[in-house]
């Protein structure tokens, strides 16, 4: 069974973040007041054959903690999106 | 017999030649330097290596992030763990971090901006293989050439590469927002280093600067050392 994972990466506290800083920095330009906190991580979409849930979620946080996060600077979060559609098995081309 | 310099091309290196060209400065009675494929599975027989700057692999994910799983990096691991001499320029430096032989990270220059320029760095270490033949405190023009050049690590790494003497260079003005001014690293025994300048842009008067050839120096003087010891 498939599951669509997404995978979310983001610069731990404390990390300089200048992609965030200067679109911050944007802002008040285009007229928006009051926005802070901006910060700019990664989305990664996965799908993941597993048997359930579960699975797909330990696979995908592997897949991050091993590849797609740099622990050094970056935090990973991982969502199971959901189960993926599957294919119909006669499906009319 | 000369000493043989192994300079790994990944996917995506682009200094590799300018590396062999500013070794072969140094004569073929002291350095064989040649290229290796990243897909080598064994660096036996080299008596140091390079890893030269480019985008291994695209840079894609973060600059080093890939690379790191190519098949030579295992190698290489072992090969550092064996007391063998190692460099990282500008990109090998983000792949020895990303590999975890070297402390910390490389991120994005404060400021955003790709920067192309000569800086000035001073020699604070000289127990390493890049800088046994420079003197302590040196002031050296080198060329910088990054967008993801400003070192980062945690406060309690910053401490023990204080501490160590594992700081090897620093920026005299710091271009990129790198923690403590670092330009470089190095790992607890000094035989594994990383740096963003590139040495080898810096060896000729044509070009610049010939600041670079005391650092290639000492790189050539650790191989022919590595060279001799037993097997």
């Amino acid at each position: 069974m498939k599951f669509e994972v997404l995978v979310e990466v983001t610069l731990r506290p404390g990390i300089a973040d200048p992609q965030g800083a200067t679109i911050e920095r944007a802002l008040p330009a285009l007229g928006f007041e009051g926005i802070d906190g901006v910060s700019v991580g990664k989305a990664i979409r996965l799908s993941v054959e597993a048997s359930g849930e579960a699975e797909a979620r330990a696979l995908a946080t592997e897949v991050a903690d091993r590849l797609l996060a740099n622990p050094v600077i970056e935090d990973s979060t991982v969502t199971v999106i959901g189960a993926m559609e599957p294919a119909a098995p006669n499906a009319v081309r | 017999m000369a000493a043989r310099i192994g300079v790994v091309v990944f996917p995506g290196s682009n200094c590799e030649h300018d590396v062999v060209k500013a070794l072969g400065l140094f004569g073929p009675a002291r350095v064989e330097a040649e290229l290796v494929w990243h897909g080598e599975r064994s660096l036996s027989g080299y008596d140091a290596i390079v890893l030269p700057g480019g985008f291994a692999h695209g840079d894609y994910l973060r600059p080093g992030a890939i690379a790191r799983f190519s098949p030579v990096m295992e190698a290489l691991s072992k090969y550092a763990a064996d007391g063998g001499p190692v460099v990282g320029v500008c990109n090998g430096f983000q792949v020895l971090t990303e590999a975890g032989l070297l402390p910390g990270a490389l991120q994005k220059n404060r400021g955003l901006r790709f920067l192309c320029t000569t800086v000035g760095v001073e020699v604070c270490s000289t127990r390493t293989v890049l800088t046994s033949e420079t003197v302590l405190g040196a002031p050296l023009e080198l060329p910088i050439n990054h967008f993801e050049g400003s070192f980062t690590c945690d406060a309690a790494t910053l401490e023990r590469l204080r501490a160590e003497d594992r700081i090897v260079l620093r920026y005299r003005a710091n271009p990129n927002g790198s923690l403590d001014d670092i330009a470089a690293v190095c790992n607890e025994e000094g035989n594994v280093v990383g740096l963003m300048p590139h040495p080898e842009r810096a060896c000729d008067a044509m070009t610049g600067s010939t600041d670079g050839l005391a650092l290639l120096e000492s790189l050539v003087v650790a191989a022919t050392a590595y060279a001799r010891l037993p097997v």
